[in-house]
């Protein structure tokens, strides 16, 4: 058993604070004995769920504020990334693989389709002009070893 | 760390070289630099190499695509090549090497385009 350790860092809806969001989950998670393929993950998700907050949930409005919260807890990884933005009407729809709210900005529409295949489990909770809670977990292997 | 782009033109080639990340804030800059390039309606391929490229994500599928589409409408290819793992998933992931095709090295990719 190990003891559970968190974090939640805050920061402005600006597109150059993608790179710092990946850039502090990734040391705060080096903490464990975390594979360097597990790590690009992580950052892969943290970058798309941030990047969605900042183009959907706040449109790019810099007085948004973006809200990631990281816990472990016996190498199970628990990652939320929260804003108070405009919500989603259709999450079904915004899931579904190449959809896109915004094609005009070259969207891919993989976002959470990438999300889904680099972390073990994904939530969303939101709620239109209230904002989008996004919880993704993830398994670490040096946890699974343990476990067998 | 932010992008770094590269570009050289070999006879109707333009090969990009990507280094540091690719995100949605990079994009637009390697967006308005490809497209600057794409004025020349003498180039109909790219070659983008990516062996420095250390992170991509979904931005990064959004702004090669429309650059794909910009190659494809003139009847050329886009050949990528040397790409991490990690982002080799996803391109998989998003269906990018339908369209798309991949070689190891630059070298490789430079060939299937007739480019000695």
């Amino acid at each position: 058993m190990t003891t559970r350790n968190f974090m939640t860092v805050s920061f402005a809806a600006l597109s150059q604070n993608e790179a710092f969001a990946r850039v502090a989950v990734a040391s705060f998670i080096s903490q464990w004995d975390v594979t360097v393929e597990e790590l690009e993950e992580i950052k892969t998700v943290v970058s798309e769920a941030v990047t969605n907050a900042i183009i959907h949930g706040y449109e790019e409005n810099a007085e948004g504020v973006v809200r990631i919260s990281v816990s472990i807890e016996d190498g199970l990884v628990d990652l939320l990334v929260e804003d108070q933005g405009k919500g989603i009407e259709d999450v079904d729809l915004a899931m579904q693989p190449l959809y896109t709210s915004k094609p005009e900005l070259e969207r891919s529409g993989m976002g959470f389709t990438i999300m889904e295949n680099f972390m073990d489990t994904l939530e969303v909770v939101t709620a239109v002009g209230k904002g989008t809670t996004v919880r993704l977990t993830k398994r670490l292997s040096c946890a699974k070893a343990l476990q067998n | 760390m932010s992008l770094r782009i590269a570009t050289e033109t070999k006879q109707d080639v333009l090969v990009v070289r990507l280094q540091g990340e690719l995100d949605h804030h990079t994009a637009e800059e390697l967006r308005s630099t490809v497209d600057g390039i794409l004025r020349n309606p003498h180039i109909r391929h790219i070659v983008l190499s990516l062996a420095d490229l250390a992170f991509m994500d979904s931005s990064g599928i959004g702004v090669i695509l429309g650059r794909y589409k910009q190659i494809s409408a003139r009847s050329g290819e886009m050949v990528v090549c040397s790409i991490n793992p990690t982002i080799y998933r996803i391109f998989e992931m998003s269906g990018l090497f339908k369209v798309i095709k991949f070689r190891e090295s630059e070298a490789e990719a430079l060939h299937v385009l007739g480019v000695a």
